[in-house]
């Protein structure tokens, strides 16, 4: 017997959707913020004249890149308390575990553009007399952020898919919410079928945004 | 009595909204050395790229040897189309050789490699004998010596005779030279056009696009002067150069400031 | 009060973890394996001159690449045994799961290989009368393969990790043997720095290799 698909009964809990598909753009919003912080100051350290800085900072981008997202999810979410006596919800450690590894992403992207600006600009801007920090912020940025913005966008799309994983912490963000309708609904076919479509509408409409946003910038 | 070995008859290639070629009846007799030439935009290298179908034709016909090129499809209004198998192409290829003006040459394989390539991969030649033919193309461009050394550790003139060897190899029953000197140094023209020199001396076939006029001068048995995707002379290189009888041929001529007879 | 750290239970535990990065590389190189294969057909389809295999291969690709990876995998787990009306292991929906996702991936690491060759190499190919199979396999492939490695390098890297997920539909892989480990001892904060650690080892080689080979590449140039 042919399996009889039903999505009515799955649409019929759309306020658990509606209320998932929140959390997941509340969570994306506070780790997309955050990690742009934490990935500006590892990125000044990777760039540091100071070695030791600079090797502190490679170990924490290296770390991250090396080592699975949900692991640091249960890390702040079970093992921080542990050694500090901070409790954190669901929600905190969720956003800490995903700044952190955003921070590291991110820090590549702002160094990968800043390095990817020939030598010659900086000499330019040192012959002009400014200093190092001048010349970063008035010659090498301008031109770099353009250069960022791409991969800016594909990472920032990698954090919106990784809060998926806040559902292992309770986190009542899209999937954990699918996953209540998929209990309530005994619909887990039509449930899980309707999360991928409603992810991957979102993406899909955001990556076409970005892509419009980013031909509107080429202004030389 | 052999017919034409290559023609062409009202031949059309647009690209979007631009018409390139408007309309080409073109006939080669074997042994014919043709010259193209014309200013840029005429539509000299998309005639010789539509001749071995580097370039799909909008509309036209090409023969090969007397025999039409692709399906001739009738749609019900009566006009016919003309649809190209990918197969039918891959072997009208092996038959006209081209030769680029970026070289083209495979820069993982040594001089031999590129040589022995098509005969190995198209004609399923025997190692040793494909071996042996690349060796002789190789030896008659005067390359004998670089057998083992990859096109990247080779001057640009060595390279075109590599890839004249390479079309050589094929035994193309027409070749077709792409402005082959334009991407070299002046100093490495000469080898180039000497090469290309004695291929003429032994009665192939060629089509030749280039702004050497001069070479195309020494070169052609006849030259086609196109202008905005037409010919719009043709003749023996001695009246097209020296005599020739309309008015933009004449400006083009004397505007080339390279050519001296 | 200062907290009283215990690795000596990772100790105790070692065969146990063992066993889980055992199960994470078995799966991880199937996965990219079986990956790497379909993703160089979906590349393909995405060169093809047929409009329809190029619509499939760009939806396919899309897809994978827009939902995330943990949703793939529980859609394989709970969703596709309904649909086929058979029982699947949590091995094998991981194994589906993952694979597609790094089909999409590599199938545009394969695409932007293919792509970057100048258009040239085919001409010349083509006018020696070879076919578009051909000149794919002893022209464009071979030239492109060693550009392509470090992105795969890349990806083995990503695959490695995502294997993570699988932990979430029971597979007994690191990540699992980790979870369960830290509540039968209400242990957290040493099982999973531990386990931390022993991904960084297994993964960090492969990211050091991408990195010389890209060094490298670029210094070639």
């Amino acid at each position: 017997m042919p399996y009889e698909w039903d999505f009515l009964a799955v649409l019929a809990q759309w306020p658990l959707l509606l209320s998932g598909l929140l959390g997941t753009i509340k969570i994306a919003v506070i780790a997309i913020a955050a990690g742009v912080i934490v990935g500006g100051l590892v990125a000044a350290m990777r760039l540091s004249r100071l070695w030791p800085v600079r090797l502190l900072g490679t170990i924490y981008v290296d770390f991250y890149r090396n080592t699975p997202g949900i692991l640091h999810f249960f890390w702040f979410y079970y093992a921080l308390p542990v050694l500090s006596n901070v409790s954190l919800g669901p929600l905190e450690a969720a956003a800490l575990a995903l700044a952190t590894q955003s921070g590291a992403f991110y820090a590549e992207v702002f160094r990968g553009g800043i390095g990817s600006i020939r030598k010659g600009q900086w000499e330019g801007a040192k012959a002009l007399g400014m200093i190092r920090g001048q010349a970063l912020r008035r010659v090498i940025l301008p031109q770099a952020a353009r250069r960022m913005i791409a991969p800016f966008t594909e990472r920032s799309f990698e954090i919106i898919k990784t809060t998926s994983l806040a559902s292992t912490l309770s986190y009542g963000e899209l999937l954990y919410q699918g996953m209540m309708v998929a209990s309530i609904t005994f619909r887990p076919l039509e449930t899980y079928t309707l999360l991928a479509l409603i992810y991957f509408a979102l993406l899909f409409s955001l990556s076409a945004l970005a892509k419009w946003g980013e031909s509107r910038l080429q202004a030389y | 009595m052999t017919g034409p070995i290559l023609r062409t008859m009202d031949l059309r290639k647009s690209f979007g909204e631009l018409e390139v070629l408007k309309g080409i009846d073109l006939t080669v007799e074997p042994g014919e050395r043709i010259a193209i030439i014309g200013g840029s935009g005429s539509g000299k290298s998309t005639l010789l790229r539509c001749l071995n179908f580097m370039e799909l034709p909008t509309a036209g016909r090409v023969e090969l040897d007397g025999a039409l090129i692709g399906q001739v499809q009738t749609a019900r209004d009566g006009t016919e189309r003309i649809t190209y198998a990918e197969r039918a192409l891959t072997q009208v290829r092996r038959r006209v050789g081209m030769v680029f003006q970026q070289f083209n040459l495979f820069p993982h394989m040594t001089v031999l490699q590129n040589t022995m390539e098509g005969l190995i991969t198209v004609d399923r030649m025997p190692r040793q004998q494909a071996r042996e033919r690349a060796m002789a193309e190789l030896a008659r461009v005067g390359l004998a010596e670089k057998l083992g050394a990859y096109p990247s550790q080779l001057s640009g003139g060595q390279q075109q005779r590599v890839a004249i060897a390479r079309a050589l190899a094929m035994q193309p029953e027409v070749l077709l030279f792409d402005e082959p000197t334009s991407s070299l140094d002046p100093e490495l023209v000469g080898e180039v056009l000497r090469t290309i020199h004695t291929l003429a001396e032994e009665g192939r076939t060629m089509l030749l696009v280039t702004h050497e006029l001069g070479f195309a001068y020494r070169f052609a048995t006849r030259v086609l002067y196109l202008y905005d995707g037409l010919v719009h002379e043709e003749g023996t290189a001695e009246q097209i150069f020296r005599a020739p009888q309309r008015e933009k041929t004449r400006a083009f001529i004397e505007r080339s400031s390279e050519f001296s007879l | 009060m200062q907290y009283q750290w215990d690795f000596s239970l990772i100790f105790d535990n070692l065969p146990v973890l063992w066993r889980g990065v055992v199960v994470t590389l078995h799966l991880a190189a199937m996965c990219l394996l079986a990956g790497l294969a379909l993703g160089f057909v979906i590349a393909l389809m995405r060169l093809s001159k047929f409009a329809a295999a190029r619509v499939f291969g760009r939806a396919f690709v899309e897809f994978f690449r827009n939902v995330p990876a943990l949703i793939q995998l529980i859609w394989f787990y709970y969703a596709f045994p309904i649909l086929i009306g058979a029982q699947m292991s949590p091995f094998m929906a991981a194994f589906l799961g993952i694979t597609l996702n790094t089909a999409a991936f590599s199938a545009e690491i394969y695409r932007a290989g293919i792509q970057s060759l100048e258009r040239g190499q085919w001409e010349g190919a083509m006018a020696i009368g070879m076919g578009r199979a051909q000149i794919l396999r002893r022209i464009i492939l071979p030239q492109v393969f060693q550009r392509m490695l470090p992105a795969f390098t890349n990806r083995a890297v990503e695959v490695a990790k995502v294997t993570s997920l699988a932990s979430v539909i029971s597979v007994q892989e690191l990540m699992y043997q980790g979870r369960l480990l830290s509540s039968t001892y209400y242990r957290p904060l040493e099982i999973l720095t531990a386990v931390g650690f022993i991904y960084l080892i297994v993964i960090y080689p492969l990211s050091l290799a991408s990195m010389l080979m890209e060094r490298r590449m670029a210094r070639n140039q």
